[in-house]
C-alpha cells in the first residue's frame, strides 16, 4: 500500500514537474508546480514527516505561488513566441542524462558498498510537531536564528527597493 | 480492521451528508431569509408544491433544478481548461477542512474505541491552514481564466485579501497553541473540559481577531471587495453559470459552516457543554447499559457541537447583512496595519502570561 502509493505521488511529482518546464503558457506551468508541490507533500506525509507536509503547502503551494501568480497577472507575462531552439533542447537533454546516470551510479555503489549511503535510524515520532520544534530550538537553535536574520534582512531589503522605486515615481 | 474501516465509513458519510447535504442547500435559504429578517421583507417563500411553501424551504429544490437544468457558459477566449477547475478548486479545500475538526469525544461502543473526528492529525491546525490557503487559487484562476476584466480585478482582489489575511490568521492561531501546547485539534477540544479552560476566556482578543480574518478570508461582507458588485458586477465569478457558478457559493457556505466549527472546536469548548465532563454524560445515562450510554453521549456531544456552530453561522450571517463593504484600501490597512501589531503583541503578552505561570 505504502509503496503504491508512493510510485503514485513520485509519477505525479515527475510528471507535473516535467509539464511544468515544458508548458509554455506561465499560469498553466505555476499550477503544474503547485502539483508537484502537492505531491512532495504526500511524500513527505509517507515519510512519517507530517509537520513538514503541511508546512509545504502553507508556504509553498499556499502562499509562494500565490504570489508567483499574482506577479504573472499582474506582469502580463505571455506566451513565449516560437518553439525551443534546438540547441537549447540538445543541453535540456544533456543535463537530464547527466544527472540521471549520477543518480544510477550512486544508486549502484550504495548496493555495492552499503556503508556509503545509510538510512539513518530515526526515533518514531520524528516528524512531529513536537519532535521538530526540539530539534529547531536545541540542537539546531543558530542556523535557525541566522536563517530568520536572513530573511529579516531580505524583508527589509524589498521595502527599501518597493519605496525607492515610489519615490522617484513621484 | 472491519471495525476500524466502519468507524472512518460512518464518519465521513456523516460529515460529509451534514455538510453537502444539509447545510450547503439550507444556508441559501437560511442567507434570503436572514437578509429578509433584517431588511423587513417576506423573503422567499413563492416555491410551492400543492399550495404548501413551509416557509420557503422548497426554494433550495427549486434552486437545483434551475442550476442543474442551466446552461454552462464558457466565454470566448477563456482559458478552457483553468475555467472548468476553478470552482473544484474554491470547493474542495472547503469541504477537506471538516475532516480534522473533532464532533465529539471518544467513547468505547461494543468493545471498539471510537474517536468522533475522521482524521485525528498531529498537525490538525495547519492542515486546515495548508487547504484554506488553496482556496484562493479557486478565486485567482477563475478570475484570470474568464477573460474578463472585471474577473480579472476580482481575482486579484481576493487573491491580495487572502493572503494578507492569512498572515494574520496565522500569527493568530500561535496564540492558541502556545495556550494549549498541542496542534491536534481533539486534544485542544479535550481541553476545554473545564469551562473557565475554554478559548474565549485564554484568548479573547485571538477570538475576535481569528473571527474577523476568518470572515475575510471567507470574502464575505463586510470584506466581499472581491466580488463587490456595485463595482466588478459580481467579481471573479461574473462569467460562471450553472452548476459552475453555484460551486463558488457552495464553497463560501462550507467555509461558513468549518469557520463555525473552528472557532466552537478553539474558542467556544468544542463538543462541551458548560461544567459538563463526557465521564459525567456517561454517568448520567448509566441506565441505558454501556453501549446505550455511550451513544446517547455521541448524540449530545454532537447536537452540543452543531449548535454552537449553528449559532456561528447565524452570527456570521448577520454580520454580512448588517454593515457595508469596506473599500480595498481599507481592507488591507485594517489587515496590515492595524491587525498585524495587536495579533503580534497578543501573541508577546500570551507568552509574558505562560511564563509567569
Amino acid at each position: 500500500m505504502q509503496l503504491l502509493m508512493f510510485y503514485i505521488f513520485g509519477l505525479g511529482a515527475v510528471l507535473s514537474a516535467t509539464l511544468m518546464v515544458t508548458n509554455i503558457k506561465p499560469v498553466t506551468a505555476a499550477m503544474n508546480l503547485v502539483l508537484t508541490m502537492f505531491f512532495l507533500a504526500g511524500i513527505y506525509v509517507l515519510l512519517d514527516a507530517h509537520l513538514l507536509a503541511a508546512l509545504q503547502i502553507i508556504v509553498y503551494a499556499g502562499a509562494v505561488m500565490v504570489l508567483f501568480l499574482f506577479v504573472i497577472l499582474l506582469l502580463n507575462v505571455h506566451e513565449k513566441e516560437g518553439a525551443t531552439s534546438r540547441r537549447k533542447v540538445m543541453i535540456q537533454f544533456g543535463s537530464v542524462a547527466i544527472v540521471g546516470s549520477l543518480f544510477i551510479t550512486m544508486a549502484t555503489l550504495a548496493e555495492i558498498d552499503p556503508s556509503l549511503i545509510k538510512a539513518g535510524d530515526v526515533a518514531n515520532p520524528f516528524g512531529t510537531t513536537k519532535a521538530v520544534g526540539r530539534l529547531l530550538f536545541t540542537d539546531f537553535l543558530l542556523p535557525f536564528e541566522v536563517a530568520s536574520f536572513l530573511l529579516l534582512a531580505a524583508i527589509v531589503g524589498a521595502v527599501i527597493l518597493a519605496k525607492r522605486r515610489i519615490d522617484d515615481s513621484k | 480492521m472491519v471495525a476500524e474501516l466502519t468507524e472512518s465509513i460512518v464518519k465521513i458519510l456523516f460529515i460529509f451528508g451534514v455538510n453537502i447535504g444539509f447545510f450547503s442547500p439550507i444556508l441559501g435559504w437560511v442567507e434570503r431569509k436572514q437578509s429578509a429578517l433584517m431588511q423587513d421583507r417576506v423573503g422567499a417563500n413563492r416555491a410551492d408544491i400543492c399550495g404548501f411553501t413551509i416557509i420557503g424551504l422548497f426554494h433550495p429544490i427549486a434552486d437545483a433544478i434551475k442550476v442543474l437544468t442551466k446552461e454552462d457558459f464558457i466565454p470566448d477566449g477563456a482559458d478552457r481548461l483553468i475555467h472548468t477547475i476553478a470552482p473544484f478548486i474554491s470547493l474542495t479545500p472547503a469541504i477537506i477542512a471538516f475532516a480534522v475538526i473533532p464532533f465529539g469525544g471518544q467513547y468505547d461502543l461494543f468493545g471498539h474505541r471510537v474517536n468522533l473526528i475522521i482524521a485525528d492529525l498531529d498537525v490538525g491546525l495547519l492542515f486546515i491552514f495548508a487547504f484554506a490557503s488553496l482556496a484562493s487559487f479557486g478565486a485567482v484562476l477563475g478570475g484570470w481564466a474568464s477573460n474578463n476584466n472585471w474577473s480579472f480585478l476580482g481575482g486579484l482582489r481576493a487573491s491580495a485579501q487572502m493572503l494578507s489575511y492569512e498572515v494574520v490568521m496565522g500569527l493568530n492561531i500561535i496564540g492558541v497553541i502556545m495556550v494549549y501546547g498541542t496542534l491536534r485539534l481533539s486534544e485542544i477540544g479535550a481541553m476545554q473540559v473545564d469551562f473557565f479552560n475554554w478559548g474565549i476566556f485564554l484568548q479573547p482578543v485571538g477570538f475576535v481577531l481569528f473571527f474577523t480574518c476568518a470572515i475575510a478570508e471567507n470574502k464575505r461582507a463586510p470584506f466581499d471587495v472581491a466580488e463587490a458588485e456595485s463595482e466588478l458586477v459580481a467579481g471573479y465569478f461574473t462569467e460562471y453559470s450553472g452548476m459552475k457558478f453555484v460551486m463558488f457559493w457552495m464553497g463560501e457556505f462550507l467555509e461558513i459552516v468549518t469557520i463555525g466549527g473552528l472557532v466552537t472546536t478553539m474558542f467556544f469548548g468544542a463538543w462541551h457543554l458548560p461544567f459538563v465532563s463526557d465521564l459525567m454524560l456517561l454517568d448520567f445515562f448509566s441506565f441505558a447499559g454501556p453501549n446505550g450510554a455511550s451513544i446517547l453521549a455521541i448524540l449530545v456531544n454532537i447536537t452540543t457541537f452543531f449548535a454552537k456552530v449553528i449559532f456561528f453561522i447565524w452570527l456570521q450571517m448577520t454580520i454580512r447583512w448588517t454593515l457595508p463593504r469596506f473599500r480595498y484600501d481599507q481592507v488591507m490597512r485594517l489587515g496590515w496595519k492595524m491587525f498585524l501589531p495587536i495579533v503580534l503583541i497578543n501573541i508577546f503578552i500570551t507568552g509574558l502570561v505562560l511564563l509567569a505561570k
